[in-house]
């Protein structure tokens, strides 16, 4: 066997990168990228990002005089609150107390006061807690739910997270579900198993939940394959999500854009239509990212404004997802554009854009060998002709599936797939995911779940030797 | 070939099935078999016979005829000779984890998908697994990891392993995977591995024994998850991932399926007379097929969940390799917890 391999995934963030920041433990979650000039709003207080290059991701950092600075190993707050130890037998209640705001002797003048004379966040909550009358009546539960809140205001932390397929879907659906269709982490996942995205794909996909799913196939891809993504009418619809993927330049430069009808004349002519051929002039066509609003209903996708959607022909952009709706604004400072990536390789500068028309050769290839798989996420659209356009484009017995957010669509395009016996193994599902909170004699589901992530058509294509055989 | 090392591996429109490919013989759904296509072999079932002869040099995706009747039961589906038929399809770890033979409880597409996307795994990624079972894991890791990556996978049962390593030689994944025989509760994971793993996974019966090891193999950041059936042992697990853990999340995921008929539903109106008057404009829906449905029914597409469903699997806990203090820290509080 061979020596193993050398590490792909980065570690550690660098100058450039994007990073996603949780801010007090997913009150915030917000992508940025670590250009010299990038900051982060905390509180009253606008930090630099530098101090993040050259972190492990998976870092915590806390809110200094200076701006942010690394927690030291002890500052780590306990995970799940408090749930170290054994399992602590309560004995108090809170039968006895009353909520009446006058248990806090510490007034705002005086944290004021503390604040000036350098004070850190964690002595101000310490603080409040010695001068709060009732904290030792409360339970340990209550406790450290007093305790979990004055930190997050006095003393906010800021972790470091890698983005990955798992973090910007968990992110998006988290903070702006509508914008991704609301498609749920889980249901991502098991699109891309159900359409056996692999090393050497060529993966058709339709998306339209801001290029998650693009990205998520490129990330899968690892710098082989291609991702075709296929749009309706003239214009392709935006694809920004996948810049907040780390890709690398070669992954970048294997998500090609283009339009159906021309995937679908290639299909059906002998050569390229000369429609194509044209539009490809000189291979690299910035299809921009100007969403098909006049010829599409997309209802799921209304919040997306006029100015987010200019982001996308600009430079690389600094999304935060945390603000009231999706507040992407542009950084319009300079942006390095060829940083490496901890393990050296490069990640795509910003001249290297995805989405380019793919090239008559390439489109001849994929006329001749088919598509390994299909994946369809067009939350806002009818998708029973839609897959029916679709799936001829692809290699016998290659896997599909289509996402929706609605049951009806899907029916009735597996019915149709039924009658047309274009595919087997035909299927609709739902998932359905439960998080549990697992701690000493308080493990239960989370009071809170999402109970809906979206419904799944899958199957096979199969191989009829010509339409109008009868078998 | 079932992950492809190289471009040309993969099947596409042009590949045709030949002697050495192992083709997924569906019959329905809930029915298929994995074969390996031989000059002279033959697949009997109640849709026929079928030789393989006759499927060489087929796309992958055809439906084939048999060559006689089926044998025993099969009457309805081969009525007569050379009327049954079956599709044969390119394998994939998804089909693959349906057909494989059980020596073991296995992992399903809802665990096996949840995994691989919270393990991170993206090709080049080392990761290790233990215990291997019948595979059906390891065989979508691989995917998640080709065509560079390892998974290194071990269980503690000789037969298991050399089985699992059998079926890998077969769908070519050899060099992709490594199976070996430890015992990974008793001992953890292999020293050479320290450090170099970007995940781990497990499905033991104690699975907290394992997790100190673990806590040394993983690369900061690194994502463990732990699958185990029953909530006491994710209560153990949990706990003793608290000292060099950190993102400690539980869930269950679970699939519900849908059926989709079309059918038509009674009109049912208060006012009964209603029906038996003119037929109302959008009542005169005719059938596809040229079949005309009775006037007074509307007739649709309707779906409804599937009344038989797996209602539970495990639990997956997920947890993060915590960056916090030096790694030697991290490995003295993870060997000694
Ligand atoms: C439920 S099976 C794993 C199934 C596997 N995840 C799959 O999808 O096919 C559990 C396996 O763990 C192995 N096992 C149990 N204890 C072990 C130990 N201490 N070390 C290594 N393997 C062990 C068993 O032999 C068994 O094959």
């Amino acid at each position: 066997m061979a020596p193993p391999p050398t590490p792909v995934i980065p570690r550690e963030a660098w100058e450039g990168c994007s990073v996603l920041l949780d801010i007090n433990d997913g009150d915030r979650l917000a992508f940025f990228r670590l250009t010299p000039g990038a900051t982060v709003k905390i509180g009253d207080k606008s930090c630099s990002l530098q101090p993040l290059v050259g972190r492990p991701f998976g870092s915590l950092f806390r809110v200094g005089p200076a701006g942010l600075v690394p927690c030291a190993a002890a500052e780590a707050p306990a995970q799940d609150d408090g749930a170290n130890g054994q399992a602590q037998v309560e004995t108090r209640d809170n039968r006895s107390l009353v909520d009446n705001n006058t248990a806090q002797t510490l007034s705002s003048e005086d944290i004021e006061a503390m604040k000036r004379e350098g004070a850190s966040g964690d002595a101000i909550v310490e603080a409040l807690i010695a001068n709060s009358s009732t904290f030792g009546n409360k339970t340990v539960f209550s406790q450290e739910k007093y305790k979990l809140k004055k930190q997050k205001k006095y003393a906010p932390k800021v972790l470091l997270r890698r983005p990955s397929t798992r973090s910007i879907c968990e992110t998006y659906f988290k903070k702006y579900p509508a914008r991704i269709g609301f498609m749920r982490v889980d249901t991502l996942s098991l699109m891309l198993s159900m359409a056996n995205v692999g090393a050497y794909s060529d993966v058709l996909v339709v998306d339209m939940v801001g290029g998650l799913v693009a990205g998520a196939v490129a990330e899968r891809l690892g710098g082989t394959g291609y991702v075709c993504s296929t749009y309706l009418g003239s214009a392709s619809s935006s694809i920004d999500i996948i810049r907040m993927y780390n890709l690398s330049g070669d992954m970048t430069s294997r998500i090609f854009q283009a339009r159906l009808s021309d995937l679908c004349s290639l299909q059906n002519s002998g050569d390229a239509p000369s429609a194509i051929l044209d539009s490809i002039q000189g291979e690299v066509v910035e299809s921009g990212a100007v969403p098909d609003e006049s010829t599409l209903a997309q209802p799921v996708d209304t919040a997306m404004s006029d100015e987010n959607v200019q982001s996308a022909a600009a430079q690389p952009i600094d999304i935060e997802v945390a603000e009231p709706a999706m507040d992407e604004h542009l950084n319009r400072g300079d942006n390095s554009s060829d940083c490496k990536g901890s393990n050296g390789t490069s990640i795509a500068p910003k001249s290297l854009r995805a989405g380019k028309a793919p090239s008559p050769g390439r489109m001849k290839y994929w006329k001749e060998h088919g598509f390994s798989s299909l994946i369809v996420a067009a939350p806002g659209h009818e998708v029973e002709s839609l897959v029916a356009d679709l799936l001829p484009l692809l290699s016998y017995s290659a896997p599909f599936a289509i996402y929706h957010q609605h049951l009806q669509p899907l029916a009735t395009c597996m019915h149709s797939l039924q009658v047309s016996k274009m595919a087997i193994g035909l299927q609709i599902i739902e998932p359905w995911l439960r998080e549990y909170q697992v701690l000493p004699s308080r493990t239960h589901p989370h009071m809170q779940m999402n109970a809906f992530g979206g419904y799944i058509l899958s199957g096979i294509r199969i191989h009829s030797p010509d339409p109008c055989n009868g078998e | 070939m079932m992950v492809p090392l190289d471009p040309s591996d993969k099947p596409t429109s042009q590949r045709r099935i030949a002697v050495g490919d192992t083709v997924v013989v569906y019959e329905r759904h809930d029915s298929m078999r994995a074969v390996t296509v031989t000059a002279d072999g033959v697949l009997q079932n109640r849709f026929g016979v079928f030789r393989h002869a006759d499927w060489l040099g087929r796309h992958f995706g055809s439906k084939v005829f048999s060559s006689a009747g089926g044998g025993g039961g099969g009457g309805k589906f081969a009525r007569k000779a050379g009327g049954g038929f079956v599709h044969l399809l390119a394998p994939t770890p998804e089909l693959w984890t349906l057909v494989l033979s059980h020596r073991t409880q296995i992992l399903y597409i809802a665990d096996i998908s949840l995994v691989v996307a919270y393990l991170e795994l993206v090709p080049g990624c080392v990761v290790l697994e233990s215990g291997t079972g019948s595979g059906s894991l390891t065989t979508s890791l691989a995917r998640a990891v080709a065509p560079q990556g390892r998974v290194y996978t071990f269980d503690f049962h000789d037969q298991r392993a050399a089985s699992a390593r059998e079926d890998f030689e077969k769908n070519g994944l050899s060099s992709l995977i490594t199976v070996a025989v430890r015992d990974i509760q008793g001992e953890g994971f292999p020293d050479e591995h320290s450090g170099a793993a970007d995940a781990v996974f497990l499905d033991l019966p104690q699975p907290w024994l394992a997790i100190p090891s673990t806590g040394t193999m993983l690369r900061q950041d690194g994502v463990l998850c732990s699958f185990s059936p029953c909530i006491e042992q994710v209560q153990r697990a949990c706990e003793a991932m608290r000292s060099c853990f950190t993102d400690i999340r539980t869930f269950e995921i679970l699939l519900r399926t849908y059926d989709v008929h079309e059918g038509a539903l009674k009109s049912a109106t208060a006012n009964e007379a209603a029906n038996l008057g003119s037929v109302p404009e959008k009542k005169r829906k005719i059938r596809t097929g040229g079949e005309a449905f009775d006037s007074t029914q509307t007739s649709s597409v309707m779906a409804r969940p599937c009344s038989t469903a797996r209602g539970h699997t495990g639990y997956l806990t997920f947890a993060r390799r915590s960056v916090h203090g030096s790694q030697a820290v991290a490995n003295e509080c993870c060997s000694t917890s």
